[in-house]
Protein backbone atom coordinates (compact mmCIF):
# COMPACT_ATOMS: atom_id res chain seq x y z
CA UNK A 1 0.00 0.00 0.00
CA UNK A 2 3.22 2.03 -0.30
CA UNK A 3 1.20 3.62 -3.39
CA UNK A 4 -1.39 5.47 -1.48
CA UNK A 5 1.38 6.55 1.02
CA UNK A 6 3.27 8.04 -1.74
CA UNK A 7 0.37 9.49 -3.73
CA UNK A 8 -0.56 11.24 -0.18
CA UNK A 9 2.51 13.00 0.48
CA UNK A 10 3.01 14.38 -3.48
CA UNK A 11 -1.33 15.68 -2.68
CA UNK A 12 0.35 17.39 -0.13
CA UNK A 13 3.37 19.00 -1.77
CA UNK A 14 1.12 19.90 -4.54
CA UNK A 15 -1.26 21.88 -2.44
CA UNK A 16 1.42 23.19 -0.53
CA UNK A 17 3.49 24.37 -3.76
CA UNK A 18 0.60 26.64 -5.06
CA UNK A 19 1.77 25.17 -8.23
CA UNK A 20 0.53 27.99 -10.96
CA UNK A 21 -0.45 24.79 -13.54
CA UNK A 22 -1.96 22.95 -10.80
CA UNK A 23 -4.38 25.95 -9.63
CA UNK A 24 -5.60 27.15 -13.28
CA UNK A 25 -6.59 23.44 -13.75
CA UNK A 26 -8.43 23.68 -10.23
CA UNK A 27 -9.80 27.51 -10.99
CA UNK A 28 -11.19 25.76 -14.39
CA UNK A 29 -12.71 23.16 -12.94
CA UNK A 30 -14.71 25.27 -10.43
CA UNK A 31 -15.66 27.59 -12.78
CA UNK A 32 -17.24 25.32 -15.25
CA UNK A 33 -18.75 23.16 -12.87
CA UNK A 34 -20.42 26.31 -10.69
CA UNK A 35 -21.54 27.62 -14.05
CA UNK A 36 -22.40 23.89 -15.13
CA UNK A 37 -24.62 23.65 -11.71
CA UNK A 38 -26.24 27.46 -12.19
CA UNK A 39 -27.66 26.96 -16.13
CA UNK A 40 -29.14 23.74 -14.74
CA UNK A 41 -31.06 25.30 -11.74
CA UNK A 42 -32.00 27.67 -14.07
CA UNK A 43 -34.10 24.46 -15.96
CA UNK A 44 -34.22 21.79 -13.59
CA UNK A 45 -35.50 23.95 -10.32
CA UNK A 46 -38.54 25.12 -12.39
CA UNK A 47 -38.90 22.36 -13.93
CA UNK A 48 -38.93 20.09 -10.37
CA UNK A 49 -41.22 23.23 -8.77
CA UNK A 50 -43.75 22.88 -11.50
CA UNK A 51 -43.74 18.73 -11.21
CA UNK A 52 -44.36 18.78 -8.15
CA UNK A 53 -47.45 21.23 -7.75
CA UNK A 54 -48.91 21.05 -11.16
CA UNK A 55 -51.14 17.96 -12.08
CA UNK A 56 -51.48 17.33 -16.02
CA UNK A 57 -51.44 15.06 -18.71
CA UNK A 58 -48.31 13.29 -19.17
CA UNK A 59 -47.00 14.56 -15.89
CA UNK A 60 -46.13 10.72 -14.61
CA UNK A 61 -44.41 10.29 -18.25
CA UNK A 62 -42.07 13.08 -17.59
CA UNK A 63 -41.30 12.29 -13.93
CA UNK A 64 -40.36 8.82 -15.56
CA UNK A 65 -38.34 10.56 -18.20
CA UNK A 66 -36.68 12.48 -15.83
CA UNK A 67 -35.46 9.51 -13.73
CA UNK A 68 -34.16 7.69 -16.79
CA UNK A 69 -32.11 10.92 -18.25
CA UNK A 70 -30.58 10.66 -14.82
CA UNK A 71 -28.84 7.45 -15.71
CA UNK A 72 -27.63 9.28 -18.89
CA UNK A 73 -24.16 8.03 -19.76
CA UNK A 74 -21.79 10.91 -19.91
CA UNK A 75 -20.12 9.47 -22.79
CA UNK A 76 -23.62 9.50 -24.74
CA UNK A 77 -24.01 12.86 -23.79
CA UNK A 78 -20.84 14.35 -24.65
CA UNK A 79 -20.71 12.42 -28.22
CA UNK A 80 -24.15 14.77 -28.92
CA UNK A 81 -22.91 17.34 -28.01
CA UNK A 82 -19.63 17.14 -29.79
CA UNK A 83 -22.00 16.37 -32.74
CA UNK A 84 -24.21 19.62 -32.27
CA UNK A 85 -21.10 21.65 -31.67
CA UNK A 86 -18.82 20.21 -34.12
CA UNK A 87 -17.60 22.55 -37.34
CA UNK A 88 -19.69 20.19 -39.55
CA UNK A 89 -23.29 20.21 -36.80
CA UNK A 90 -25.58 22.48 -36.29
CA UNK A 91 -24.25 24.43 -34.17
CA UNK A 92 -20.74 24.31 -35.59
CA UNK A 93 -21.07 28.20 -36.39
CA UNK A 94 -20.68 29.32 -32.64
CA UNK A 95 -16.95 27.85 -32.44
CA UNK A 96 -17.54 26.10 -29.55
CA UNK A 97 -16.25 22.70 -29.80
CA UNK A 98 -13.21 22.39 -27.63
CA UNK A 99 -13.87 25.31 -25.39
CA UNK A 100 -14.66 25.39 -21.95
CA UNK A 101 -18.46 27.13 -22.63
CA UNK A 102 -18.47 23.35 -24.45
CA UNK A 103 -17.86 21.51 -20.97
CA UNK A 104 -20.15 23.68 -19.24
CA UNK A 105 -23.32 22.65 -21.65
CA UNK A 106 -22.16 19.23 -21.20
CA UNK A 107 -22.12 19.21 -17.69
CA UNK A 108 -25.48 21.11 -17.28
CA UNK A 109 -27.27 18.49 -19.69
CA UNK A 110 -25.68 16.00 -17.26
CA UNK A 111 -26.87 17.36 -14.10
CA UNK A 112 -30.20 19.33 -15.09
CA UNK A 113 -32.30 15.88 -14.87
CA UNK A 114 -30.46 15.22 -11.59
CA UNK A 115 -31.49 18.77 -9.95
CA UNK A 116 -35.16 17.85 -11.67
CA UNK A 117 -35.85 15.38 -10.64
CA UNK A 118 -34.02 15.86 -6.92
CA UNK A 119 -35.81 18.81 -6.54
CA UNK A 120 -39.02 17.81 -7.29
CA UNK A 121 -38.73 15.12 -4.44
CA UNK A 122 -38.20 18.02 -2.11
CA UNK A 123 -40.86 20.64 -3.14
CA UNK A 124 -43.70 17.77 -3.44
CA UNK A 125 -43.18 17.22 0.59
CA UNK A 126 -43.54 21.00 1.37
CA UNK A 127 -46.49 21.18 -1.43
CA UNK A 128 -48.35 18.61 0.40
CA UNK A 129 -48.15 20.91 3.74
CA UNK A 130 -48.90 23.90 2.18
CA UNK A 131 -50.76 22.75 -0.72
CA UNK A 132 -54.39 24.03 1.48
CA UNK A 133 -52.40 27.50 2.50
CA UNK A 134 -51.59 28.67 -0.71
CA UNK A 135 -55.16 27.52 -1.89
CA UNK A 136 -56.72 29.38 0.48
CA UNK A 137 -54.86 32.43 -0.62
CA UNK A 138 -56.08 31.73 -3.95
CA UNK A 139 -53.23 30.95 -5.20
CA UNK A 140 -53.05 28.21 -8.12
CA UNK A 141 -49.97 25.80 -8.63
CA UNK A 142 -48.42 28.57 -11.02
CA UNK A 143 -48.18 31.20 -8.52
CA UNK A 144 -46.91 28.86 -6.11
CA UNK A 145 -43.83 27.74 -7.99
CA UNK A 146 -41.69 31.06 -6.75
CA UNK A 147 -43.47 30.58 -2.97
CA UNK A 148 -42.24 27.00 -2.70
CA UNK A 149 -39.14 27.69 -4.76
CA UNK A 150 -38.13 30.64 -2.51
CA UNK A 151 -39.20 28.88 0.90
CA UNK A 152 -37.54 25.43 -0.13
CA UNK A 153 -34.14 27.42 -0.53
CA UNK A 154 -32.13 25.25 1.96
CA UNK A 155 -33.41 22.08 1.22
CA UNK A 156 -32.49 23.40 -2.31
CA UNK A 157 -29.03 24.30 -1.75
CA UNK A 158 -28.10 20.62 -1.04
CA UNK A 159 -29.80 19.69 -4.38
CA UNK A 160 -27.33 22.11 -6.11
CA UNK A 161 -24.42 20.37 -3.98
CA UNK A 162 -25.57 16.94 -5.14
CA UNK A 163 -25.35 18.03 -8.94
CA UNK A 164 -22.19 20.18 -8.24
CA UNK A 165 -20.42 16.54 -6.88
CA UNK A 166 -21.61 15.35 -10.25
CA UNK A 167 -20.17 17.98 -12.02
CA UNK A 168 -17.19 18.45 -11.25
CA UNK A 169 -16.49 14.50 -10.65
CA UNK A 170 -17.48 14.31 -14.63
CA UNK A 171 -14.96 13.07 -17.01
CA UNK A 172 -16.22 11.50 -19.99
CA UNK A 173 -18.55 14.47 -21.60
CA UNK A 174 -15.85 17.13 -20.83
CA UNK A 175 -13.04 15.00 -22.54
CA UNK A 176 -14.95 14.80 -26.08
CA UNK A 177 -16.15 18.26 -25.91
CA UNK A 178 -13.29 19.87 -24.00
CA UNK A 179 -10.45 18.22 -25.65
CA UNK A 180 -8.22 18.12 -22.27
CA UNK A 181 -6.29 20.76 -23.94
CA UNK A 182 -3.08 21.76 -21.48
CA UNK A 183 -4.01 25.51 -20.10
CA UNK A 184 -7.02 25.71 -21.98
CA UNK A 185 -9.27 23.14 -21.06
CA UNK A 186 -7.74 20.29 -18.79
CA UNK A 187 -9.67 20.24 -15.75
CA UNK A 188 -9.31 17.89 -12.65
CA UNK A 189 -10.66 14.51 -14.03
CA UNK A 190 -9.40 15.07 -16.94
CA UNK A 191 -5.55 15.42 -16.12
CA UNK A 192 -6.26 12.66 -13.41
CA UNK A 193 -7.04 10.77 -16.78
CA UNK A 194 -3.86 11.76 -18.57
CA UNK A 195 -1.62 11.11 -15.61
CA UNK A 196 -3.05 7.43 -15.53
CA UNK A 197 -2.59 7.37 -19.26
CA UNK A 198 0.99 8.33 -18.96
CA UNK A 199 1.45 5.75 -16.00
CA UNK A 200 2.21 8.26 -13.46
CA UNK A 201 -0.21 6.44 -10.86
CA UNK A 202 1.36 8.37 -8.12
CA UNK A 203 0.58 11.59 -9.28
CA UNK A 204 -2.89 10.53 -10.45
CA UNK A 205 -4.03 9.25 -7.23
CA UNK A 206 -2.19 12.58 -5.98
CA UNK A 207 -4.58 14.67 -8.13
CA UNK A 208 -7.85 12.49 -7.16
CA UNK A 209 -6.90 13.71 -3.33
CA UNK A 210 -6.88 17.07 -4.25
CA UNK A 211 -10.06 17.18 -6.18
CA UNK A 212 -11.72 15.35 -3.47
CA UNK A 213 -10.20 17.89 -1.05
CA UNK A 214 -11.62 20.68 -3.12
CA UNK A 215 -15.07 19.04 -3.51
CA UNK A 216 -15.04 18.26 0.55
CA UNK A 217 -14.33 22.45 1.19
CA UNK A 218 -16.79 23.25 -1.50
CA UNK A 219 -19.74 21.35 0.27
CA UNK A 220 -18.21 22.36 4.01
CA UNK A 221 -18.67 26.14 2.97
CA UNK A 222 -22.12 25.92 1.48
CA UNK A 223 -23.35 23.85 4.56
CA UNK A 224 -22.20 26.38 7.01
CA UNK A 225 -23.34 29.28 4.95
CA UNK A 226 -26.96 27.14 4.60
CA UNK A 227 -26.77 27.07 8.66
CA UNK A 228 -26.28 30.57 9.51
CA UNK A 229 -28.82 31.76 6.34
CA UNK A 230 -31.73 29.04 8.49
CA UNK A 231 -30.68 30.63 12.07
CA UNK A 232 -31.08 34.10 10.37
CA UNK A 233 -34.27 32.94 8.48
CA UNK A 234 -35.92 31.35 12.13
CA UNK B 1 -39.20 35.67 -12.47
CA UNK B 2 -37.60 38.09 -10.19
CA UNK B 3 -35.78 35.28 -8.28
CA UNK B 4 -34.39 34.26 -10.95
CA UNK B 5 -32.73 37.63 -11.96
CA UNK B 6 -29.69 37.61 -9.22
CA UNK B 7 -29.02 34.05 -10.29
CA UNK B 8 -28.95 34.88 -14.03
CA UNK B 9 -26.15 38.03 -12.93
CA UNK B 10 -24.40 35.31 -10.99
CA UNK B 11 -24.31 32.89 -14.30
CA UNK B 12 -22.68 36.21 -16.07
CA UNK B 13 -20.09 36.02 -13.88
CA UNK B 14 -19.27 32.84 -14.14
CA UNK B 15 -19.17 32.50 -17.87
CA UNK B 16 -16.99 35.75 -17.67
CA UNK B 17 -14.90 33.67 -15.46
CA UNK B 18 -14.59 30.97 -18.25
CA UNK B 19 -13.23 33.35 -21.01
CA UNK B 20 -9.63 32.61 -21.63
CA UNK B 21 -8.13 35.95 -20.18
CA UNK B 22 -8.50 38.82 -22.60
CA UNK B 23 -5.83 39.62 -25.17
CA UNK B 24 -3.25 36.99 -23.61
CA UNK B 25 -3.77 34.56 -26.40
CA UNK B 26 -5.30 36.27 -29.14
CA UNK B 27 -3.59 33.85 -31.85
CA UNK B 28 -3.92 30.35 -31.51
CA UNK B 29 -3.89 26.74 -33.86
CA UNK B 30 -5.96 23.90 -32.75
CA UNK B 31 -3.47 20.87 -33.43
CA UNK B 32 -5.43 17.17 -33.44
CA UNK B 33 -2.41 14.83 -32.27
CA UNK B 34 -1.55 11.49 -31.31
CA UNK B 35 -1.78 10.47 -27.94
CA UNK B 36 1.69 8.98 -28.31
CA UNK B 37 3.40 12.52 -28.85
CA UNK B 38 1.54 14.13 -26.06
CA UNK B 39 2.17 11.41 -23.33
CA UNK B 40 6.01 11.02 -24.21
CA UNK B 41 5.96 14.73 -23.34
CA UNK B 42 6.96 16.25 -26.62
CA UNK B 43 5.26 19.07 -26.84
CA UNK B 44 5.42 20.35 -23.75
CA UNK B 45 9.14 20.48 -24.72
CA UNK B 46 8.42 21.69 -28.27
CA UNK B 47 5.58 24.06 -28.40
CA UNK B 48 6.16 27.18 -25.82
CA UNK B 49 9.75 26.98 -28.12
CA UNK B 50 7.09 27.86 -30.64
CA UNK B 51 4.68 29.97 -29.32
CA UNK B 52 7.46 32.29 -27.40
CA UNK B 53 8.62 33.47 -30.97
CA UNK B 54 5.61 33.53 -33.00
CA UNK B 55 2.87 34.72 -30.29
CA UNK B 56 0.58 31.80 -31.37
CA UNK B 57 -0.66 29.50 -28.92
CA UNK B 58 -1.16 25.87 -29.99
CA UNK B 59 -4.05 24.15 -28.30
CA UNK B 60 -3.27 20.21 -28.85
CA UNK B 61 -6.12 17.68 -28.44
CA UNK B 62 -4.12 14.39 -28.26
CA UNK B 63 -6.63 11.55 -29.77
CA UNK B 64 -5.32 8.20 -32.03
CA UNK B 65 -4.76 9.06 -35.47
CA UNK B 66 -8.04 7.82 -36.68
CA UNK B 67 -10.04 10.12 -34.54
CA UNK B 68 -7.30 12.76 -34.99
CA UNK B 69 -8.13 12.59 -38.53
CA UNK B 70 -11.75 12.35 -38.45
CA UNK B 71 -11.82 15.74 -35.80
CA UNK B 72 -9.90 17.37 -39.13
CA UNK B 73 -12.28 15.83 -41.65
CA UNK B 74 -15.16 17.20 -39.86
CA UNK B 75 -13.33 20.47 -39.86
CA UNK B 76 -12.68 20.85 -35.93
CA UNK B 77 -8.90 21.32 -36.14
CA UNK B 78 -6.15 23.96 -38.32
CA UNK B 79 -3.42 21.06 -38.58
CA UNK B 80 -2.83 17.67 -37.51
CA UNK B 81 0.29 15.71 -36.98
CA UNK B 82 -0.25 12.05 -36.84
CA UNK B 83 1.58 8.92 -37.76
CA UNK B 84 -0.29 6.29 -40.35
CA UNK B 85 1.11 6.50 -44.31
CA UNK B 86 -1.91 4.70 -45.95
CA UNK B 87 -4.48 6.52 -43.48
CA UNK B 88 -2.56 10.03 -44.16
CA UNK B 89 -2.70 9.24 -47.91
CA UNK B 90 -6.55 8.90 -47.88
CA UNK B 91 -6.94 12.11 -45.93
CA UNK B 92 -5.20 14.21 -48.46
CA UNK B 93 -6.73 12.46 -51.47
CA UNK B 94 -10.09 12.68 -50.16
CA UNK B 95 -9.14 17.01 -50.16
CA UNK B 96 -9.50 17.04 -46.74
CA UNK B 97 -5.47 18.08 -46.00
CA UNK B 98 -3.18 20.07 -48.34
CA UNK B 99 0.48 20.27 -47.69
CA UNK B 100 1.33 17.14 -46.31
CA UNK B 101 4.98 17.01 -44.86
CA UNK B 102 6.89 14.47 -43.01
CA UNK B 103 8.39 15.94 -39.58
CA UNK B 104 9.99 13.20 -37.42
CA UNK B 105 10.14 9.68 -36.92
CA UNK B 106 10.62 7.49 -34.04
CA UNK B 107 10.35 3.29 -34.21
CA UNK B 108 7.96 0.83 -33.02
CA UNK B 109 9.26 -1.66 -30.19
CA UNK B 110 7.97 -5.09 -29.10
CA UNK B 111 7.50 -5.02 -25.16
CA UNK B 112 6.74 -7.92 -23.17
CA UNK B 113 7.19 -9.63 -18.93
CA UNK B 114 10.39 -9.99 -18.02
CA UNK B 115 9.57 -13.62 -18.35
CA UNK B 116 9.34 -14.34 -21.83
CA UNK B 117 6.97 -16.82 -21.86
CA UNK B 118 7.37 -16.74 -26.38
CA UNK B 119 11.40 -16.65 -25.73
CA UNK B 120 10.91 -13.12 -28.24
CA UNK B 121 14.18 -11.35 -26.46
CA UNK B 122 16.66 -10.24 -28.58
CA UNK B 123 15.07 -11.24 -32.23
CA UNK B 124 15.57 -8.86 -34.64
CA UNK B 125 12.55 -10.43 -37.03
CA UNK B 126 9.15 -8.75 -35.76
CA UNK B 127 6.93 -11.04 -37.37
CA UNK B 128 8.71 -13.57 -36.42
CA UNK B 129 8.26 -12.92 -33.00
CA UNK B 130 4.83 -11.95 -33.34
CA UNK B 131 4.14 -15.95 -34.90
CA UNK B 132 6.43 -16.97 -31.71
CA UNK B 133 3.57 -15.22 -29.56
CA UNK B 134 0.83 -16.76 -31.37
CA UNK B 135 2.52 -20.37 -31.13
CA UNK B 136 2.52 -19.99 -27.68
CA UNK B 137 -0.81 -18.26 -26.97
CA UNK B 138 1.28 -16.08 -24.68
CA UNK B 139 -1.29 -12.90 -23.42
CA UNK B 140 -0.68 -10.24 -26.19
CA UNK B 141 -2.69 -7.09 -25.88
CA UNK B 142 -3.57 -4.35 -28.70
CA UNK B 143 -4.49 -0.85 -29.18
CA UNK B 144 -7.25 -1.68 -30.72
CA UNK B 145 -8.44 1.95 -31.64
CA UNK B 146 -7.31 2.87 -35.17
CA UNK B 147 -4.33 4.78 -34.23
CA UNK B 148 -1.40 5.12 -36.28
CA UNK B 149 0.13 2.27 -33.55
CA UNK B 150 -3.26 -0.58 -34.06
CA UNK B 151 -2.74 0.47 -37.93
CA UNK B 152 1.04 -0.94 -37.79
CA UNK B 153 0.42 -3.86 -35.31
CA UNK B 154 -2.16 -5.08 -38.20
CA UNK B 155 0.59 -4.85 -40.69
CA UNK B 156 2.62 -6.34 -38.86
CA UNK B 157 0.07 -9.48 -38.34
CA UNK B 158 -0.23 -8.92 -42.31
CA UNK B 159 3.51 -9.78 -42.75
CA UNK B 160 3.77 -12.95 -40.30
CA UNK B 161 0.35 -14.20 -42.03
CA UNK B 162 -1.64 -14.33 -39.49
CA UNK B 163 -4.95 -12.99 -38.58
CA UNK B 164 -5.68 -11.31 -35.09
CA UNK B 165 -9.68 -11.25 -35.34
CA UNK B 166 -9.56 -15.09 -36.03
CA UNK B 167 -6.70 -15.28 -33.30
CA UNK B 168 -9.24 -13.05 -30.87
CA UNK B 169 -12.07 -15.21 -31.81
CA UNK B 170 -10.06 -18.58 -31.38
CA UNK B 171 -8.46 -17.88 -27.56
CA UNK B 172 -8.40 -15.21 -25.20
CA UNK B 173 -4.57 -14.67 -25.81
CA UNK B 174 -4.91 -11.58 -28.09
CA UNK B 175 -6.89 -8.81 -26.42
CA UNK B 176 -7.84 -5.51 -28.45
CA UNK B 177 -8.75 -2.78 -26.00
CA UNK B 178 -9.86 0.56 -27.55
CA UNK B 179 -7.67 2.61 -25.61
CA UNK B 180 -4.61 5.07 -26.23
CA UNK B 181 -0.92 3.66 -25.68
CA UNK B 182 -0.62 4.55 -22.00
CA UNK B 183 -3.82 3.06 -20.59
CA UNK B 184 -2.64 -0.08 -22.93
CA UNK B 185 0.82 -0.31 -21.63
CA UNK B 186 -0.89 -0.52 -17.97
CA UNK B 187 -2.69 -3.06 -18.73
CA UNK B 188 0.36 -5.07 -20.08
CA UNK B 189 1.80 -4.09 -17.27
CA UNK B 190 -1.13 -5.60 -15.53
CA UNK B 191 -1.82 -8.65 -17.48
CA UNK B 192 2.56 -9.54 -18.17
CA UNK B 193 1.31 -9.24 -21.84
CA UNK B 194 3.39 -8.38 -25.22
CA UNK B 195 2.02 -5.19 -26.79
CA UNK B 196 3.63 -3.09 -29.76
CA UNK B 197 4.37 0.46 -28.08
CA UNK B 198 5.84 3.56 -29.79
CA UNK B 199 9.35 4.06 -28.29
CA UNK B 200 8.62 7.17 -27.23
CA UNK B 201 5.96 6.33 -25.12
CA UNK B 202 7.54 3.40 -23.60
CA UNK B 203 10.79 5.76 -22.49
CA UNK B 204 8.54 7.91 -20.59
CA UNK B 205 5.86 5.22 -19.15
CA UNK B 206 6.21 5.10 -15.51
CA UNK B 207 3.77 1.85 -14.82
CA UNK B 208 6.62 -0.59 -16.16
CA UNK B 209 6.23 -3.75 -13.76
CA UNK B 210 7.89 -6.24 -15.57
CA UNK B 211 7.82 -5.33 -18.61
CA UNK B 212 11.28 -5.13 -21.13
CA UNK B 213 11.48 -3.99 -24.27
CA UNK B 214 12.11 -7.27 -26.36
CA UNK B 215 12.59 -6.68 -29.94
CA UNK B 216 13.39 -3.85 -31.83
CA UNK B 217 15.69 -2.30 -34.85
CA UNK B 218 13.58 -4.50 -37.61
CA UNK B 219 12.68 -1.95 -40.73
CA UNK B 220 9.60 -2.59 -40.67
CA UNK B 221 9.53 -1.01 -37.21
CA UNK B 222 9.84 2.58 -38.38
CA UNK B 223 7.16 5.16 -37.11
CA UNK B 224 6.97 8.24 -39.26
CA UNK B 225 5.25 11.18 -38.44
CA UNK B 226 3.79 13.92 -40.59
CA UNK B 227 1.78 17.25 -40.31
CA UNK B 228 -0.89 18.13 -42.65
CA UNK B 229 -2.85 21.41 -42.86
CA UNK B 230 -6.66 21.10 -42.73
CA UNK B 231 -7.73 22.45 -46.67
CA UNK B 232 -9.11 26.00 -45.82
CA UNK B 233 -10.86 25.63 -49.38
CA UNK B 234 -12.96 22.78 -47.40
CA UNK B 235 -13.15 24.25 -44.30
CA UNK B 236 -12.82 28.26 -44.87
CA UNK B 237 -13.05 29.06 -40.66
CA UNK B 238 -9.44 27.41 -40.40
CA UNK B 239 -6.71 29.43 -38.86
CA UNK B 240 -4.92 28.34 -42.08
CA UNK B 241 -2.18 31.36 -42.04
CA UNK B 242 -1.02 30.28 -38.07
CA UNK B 243 -1.73 26.97 -38.83
CA UNK B 244 1.47 27.42 -41.85
CA UNK B 245 3.47 29.01 -39.45
CA UNK B 246 3.23 25.95 -37.09
CA UNK B 247 4.25 23.10 -40.18
CA UNK B 248 6.98 25.39 -41.13
CA UNK B 249 8.37 25.83 -37.72
CA UNK B 250 8.67 22.07 -36.91
CA UNK B 251 10.15 21.34 -40.26
CA UNK B 252 12.56 24.29 -39.99
CA UNK B 253 16.09 23.51 -38.78
CA UNK B 254 15.24 25.42 -35.51
CA UNK B 255 12.30 23.40 -35.26
CA UNK B 256 13.85 20.39 -35.94
CA UNK B 257 16.81 20.59 -33.87
CA UNK B 258 14.32 21.06 -30.68
CA UNK B 259 13.09 17.65 -31.60
CA UNK B 260 16.16 16.05 -31.61
CA UNK B 261 17.33 18.04 -28.26
CA UNK B 262 14.14 16.04 -26.91
CA UNK B 263 15.71 13.19 -24.19
CA UNK B 264 14.65 10.94 -21.71
CA UNK B 265 17.53 9.65 -19.57
CA UNK B 266 19.73 10.84 -22.47
CA UNK B 267 17.78 8.67 -25.42
CA UNK B 268 16.30 11.09 -28.04
CA UNK B 269 12.91 10.32 -28.63
CA UNK B 270 11.68 11.33 -32.21
CA UNK B 271 14.30 11.63 -34.53
CA UNK B 272 14.47 14.63 -36.84
CA UNK B 273 12.82 13.62 -40.50
CA UNK B 274 11.79 16.76 -42.32
CA UNK B 275 13.55 16.44 -46.38
CA UNK B 276 15.25 19.96 -47.12
CA UNK B 277 13.14 20.41 -49.81
CA UNK B 278 10.01 22.25 -47.66
CA UNK B 279 7.20 20.48 -49.87
CA UNK B 280 8.91 16.50 -49.96
CA UNK B 281 6.57 13.76 -49.30
CA UNK B 282 7.10 11.55 -46.38
CA UNK B 283 8.67 8.81 -46.96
Amino acid sequence: MEDFGTAFAIALRLIGSGDPALLGIVRLSLAVSAAAVLLAALVGLPLGALLAVARFPGRRAVIVALNALMGLPPVVAGLAIYLLLSRSGPLGGLGLLFTPAAMVLAQAVLIAPILAALSRQVLAAMWEEYAEQLRSFGAGPWRAVPTLLRDGRFALATVLLAGFGRASAEVGAVMIVGGNIEGFTRVMTTAIALETAKGDLPLALALGAVLMAIVLAVNAAVQLLRDAAARRAA
Amino acid sequence: MRRALPRRAALGLCLAGLAPPAGAQPRSVLLASTTSTEQSGLFRHLLPLFTRQTGIAVRVVALGTGQALDVARRGDADAVLVHDPEAEARFVAEGHGIGRRAVMRNDFVLVGPAADPARIAGMRDAAAALRRIAAARAPFVSRGDRSGTHGAELALWRAAGLDPAAAARDGRWYRALGQGMGPTLNAAAAQEAYVLSDRGTWLAFRNRGTLRLLVEGDPRLRNPYSVILVNPARHPHVRHADARALADWLVSPEGQRAIADYRIGGEPLFLPDALPEADGQPP
